[in-house]
């Protein structure tokens, strides 16, 4: 944007040699400092991932040795069959599919629902229960899991992934989220044209709400899948013979001796299918984190 | 028929009053009317369920003697939390909790600060280095925590072996205590420091560019315009992206959990990492007493709300004494203007370029 408007300041000011060079600090393209700090941070970064996939693709000597190689090795399915071999890797993929496409499923519609009568429609008590969802956004209820897990036991849900699904149905932040974005982004005009065209409440819902809620639902959506994807501590407890993969990944190193090539290969196994989802969805994974500060 | 603005709607209502309401036209107005409950309500029951009543029986957990096959157990009153705040190992897992936190926050908000301001310059591909930084967070606890206990592995671990061949002496990462914390503030550093500098970048991309131009006019440096305009431009962001640190920081639970898995105790040999979120699962899961460790979680619920207060409150305090600041030095600067103006009507010289605060953006 500003590399555009640069020139024509320039063009204007053709006079001032020196103002214009002050002028265009802003837009002029940064020089290789910038990016050599760019490029190192971004190695720094991707390393210990890089290295997780070097040693679980190498014998475990490759520990020993005092400077680290850069290639990977020729053992990544002798490790990995290793680590199919100790955990059960493909039930815990499965039920972390299912419990995190569960709460994403619960999580966005409520969400959506709930911040579209927030945003859009009037009833008595909306800014008083707007200010309690927005009071219960600090309050980390992740603390009540001693009565939670009390609970699942009296019900005999333990052991079950409706137990790892049913505390992270609806979330506040959720509530939160869709509420800020629709308030801008349905114009009250079009509600309005729906209700005397005759439509129902539900319907306008439907046919006005939803649709424009479509791209913060997609991040919301992405968000609230990768938090229910990485929780470790409530599957912990309640998950027993029914592992998620956070849980089941665990489980590789619960041993009195520690091979750390096959943890590693467990990890950068389990690593897999998020970063699929960093290559697919990453610009909406970037724009979302932006999008979200500016309006928290 | 019935519109949402209110004076359609009083309008609609006042019309259809006088003639009978016919059953369509009743419904009509009960669906104007009861819609919005029933959508919200959803939200509110659930929260209400699996949210806020867990949180609260958490405090009727914790005045039991309860425990997994008992059940309730005896009623004890107070009598946990006196033993909780008598514990030494209580006060060991607050301390290690806030050691880590500080660990790991300061160095990471000050990384994620920089790092932001690098991405905040008119980068060429902005999105591939904006993706760039945001790696590690694809990354999840569990496989961060086992990645680098082994690279902070005692005897054949990365670090160590690097250590070796520069002629140092190894670090007993998973038996000393600040050497724990620092391994294990330095997981959290590494998936969070990307995901922080993208909220602050958002902050700082949304400061109007010709602030800069004019600062840079007056001929205030690159530095100068970081500190005197980037940084207090940012200021609710970074206090918002603090206060969520925060409330994360102080539950840390995976990193330490799956640190050592050598240990039968998970928190290391002696408890020298074990964090109050830890401690808690210990209490519950391990020795099961659930009483206490309701307990426990009470008192860090209680002290995690009072440091967002005392948060919201200082952040409040300095934006209203800064606004007393920035009127003071208003008004001290014009009455030196007016002075220079004089000045300089005598001496009939030209006017000072160098003013000492010229860098400042105008407000």
């Amino acid at each position: 944007m500003t590399a555009v408007l640069a020139p024509r300041t320039g063009a204007s000011d053709e006079s001032h040699r020196p103002r214009l060079r002050r002028r265009s600090i802003r837009g002029s393209r940064p020089g290789f400092l910038v990016y050599g700090i760019l490029i190192a941070w971004f190695l720094g970064s991707a390393y210990p991932l890089w290295w997780s996939f070097v040693a679980g693709s190498s014998e475990s000597t490759v520990l020993t040795l005092p400077y680290p190689p850069l290639l990977p090795g020729g053992q990544f399915w002798v490790n990995a069959s290793e680590v199919f071999a100790t955990i059960d890797f493909w039930k815990a993929l499965g039920n972390s599919v299912i419990v995190s496409t569960s709460i994403t499923a619960s999580v966005l519609f409520f969400s959506t629902l709930a911040g579209y009568a927030f945003a859009k429609l009037r009833f008595r008590g909306r800014n008083g229960l707007m200010l309690f969802v927005i009071l219960t956004l600090a309050i980390p209820t992740q603390l009540g899991i001693i009565p939670l897990f009390i609970l699942m036991k009296q019900f005999g849900w333990t052991g079950s992934l409706g137990a790892i699904i049913v505390p992270t149905l609806v979330t506040a932040f959720g509530v939160f989220f869709m509420r800020q974005y629709l308030v801008d982004v349905i114009p009250d005009e079009l509600i309005e044209a729906a209700r005397v065209d005759g439509a129902s409440m539900i319907r306008t819902f439907w046919h006005v709400g939803v649709p424009a809620a479509r791209p913060a639902m997609a991040v919301l959506g992405l968000f609230t899948f990768m938090t229910a994807w990485t929780d470790y501590l409530w599957p912990l407890i309640v998950a027993g013979s029914n592992p998620t993969l956070q849980v089941a990944l665990s489980q590789l190193q619960s041993a009195k001796y520690v091979n750390y090539t096959v943890v590693l290969a467990g990890a950068v196994l389990a690593t897999i299918p998020l970063l699929i989802i960093f290559v697919i969805a990453g610009r909406q994974l970037v724009t979302g984190i932006m999008a979200g500060a500016v309006k928290g | 028929m019935t519109t949402l603005t209110d004076a359609g709607r009083d309008g609609a209502a006042r019309e259809i009053e006088r003639p009978r309401l016919t059953w369509r036209q009743r419904l009509s107005r009960a669906d104007v009317k009861y819609s919005p409950y029933v959508y919200v309500a959803p939200f509110f029951v659930l929260f209400a369920l699996v949210g806020l009543f867990p949180l609260l029986y958490t405090f009727v957990v914790s005045l039991n003697d309860w425990d997994l096959l008992k059940g309730q157990g005896d009623w004890v009153g107070f009598d946990n939390y006196v033993t909780e705040l008598q514990d030494p190992w209580f006060w060991n897992s607050i301390g290690n909790t806030f050691s880590i936190f500080v660990l790991s926050a300061v160095p990471q908000l000050i990384a994620a600060t920089f790092i932001a301001a690098v991405l905040d310059q008119n980068l060429r591909a902005k999105t591939f280095w904006r993706l760039s930084v945001l790696l590690p967070y694809v990354v999840t606890p569990a496989a961060v925590a086992l990645i680098f206990s082994s690279i902070f592995s005692e005897d054949y671990g990365l670090v160590n072996n690097l250590l070796g061949s520069l002629g140092l002496d190894p670090v007993l990462w998973k038996h000393d205590t600040l050497p724990g914390h620092l391994a294990i503030a330095t997981m959290v550093n590494w998936r969070w420091t990307g995901y922080n500098a993208l909220i602050l970048l958002a902050a700082m991309q949304a400061v109007p560019r010709d602030v800069y131009e004019s600062a840079a006019l007056d001929g205030a440096g690159a530095f100068r315009r970081f500190f005197s305009i980037t940084l207090p431009s940012i200021r609710p962001t970074f206090i918002f992206v603090l206060i969520t640190a925060t409330i994360g920081g102080l539950q840390i639970f995976t990193e330490p959990k799956l640190f050592d898995a050598t240990n039968a105790t998970p928190g290391g040999a002696y408890h020298q990492y074990e964090t109050t979120t830890l401690y808690i699962w210990n209490m519950a899961f391990n020795q099961d007493r659930f009483g206490r460790a309701a307990a426990i979680a009470f008192l860090l619920l209680l002290i995690i709300v009072a440091i967002g207060l005392v948060n919201y409150v200082l952040s409040k305090g300095i934006a209203s004494s800064e606004v007393k600041v920035a009127r003071d030095r208003t008004r001290r600067r014009l009455e030196r203007h007016r002075d220079r103006q004089l000045a300089g009507a005598v001496a009939s010289t030209s006017a000072p370029t160098s003013a000492p605060t010229s860098g400042e953006p105008r407000s």
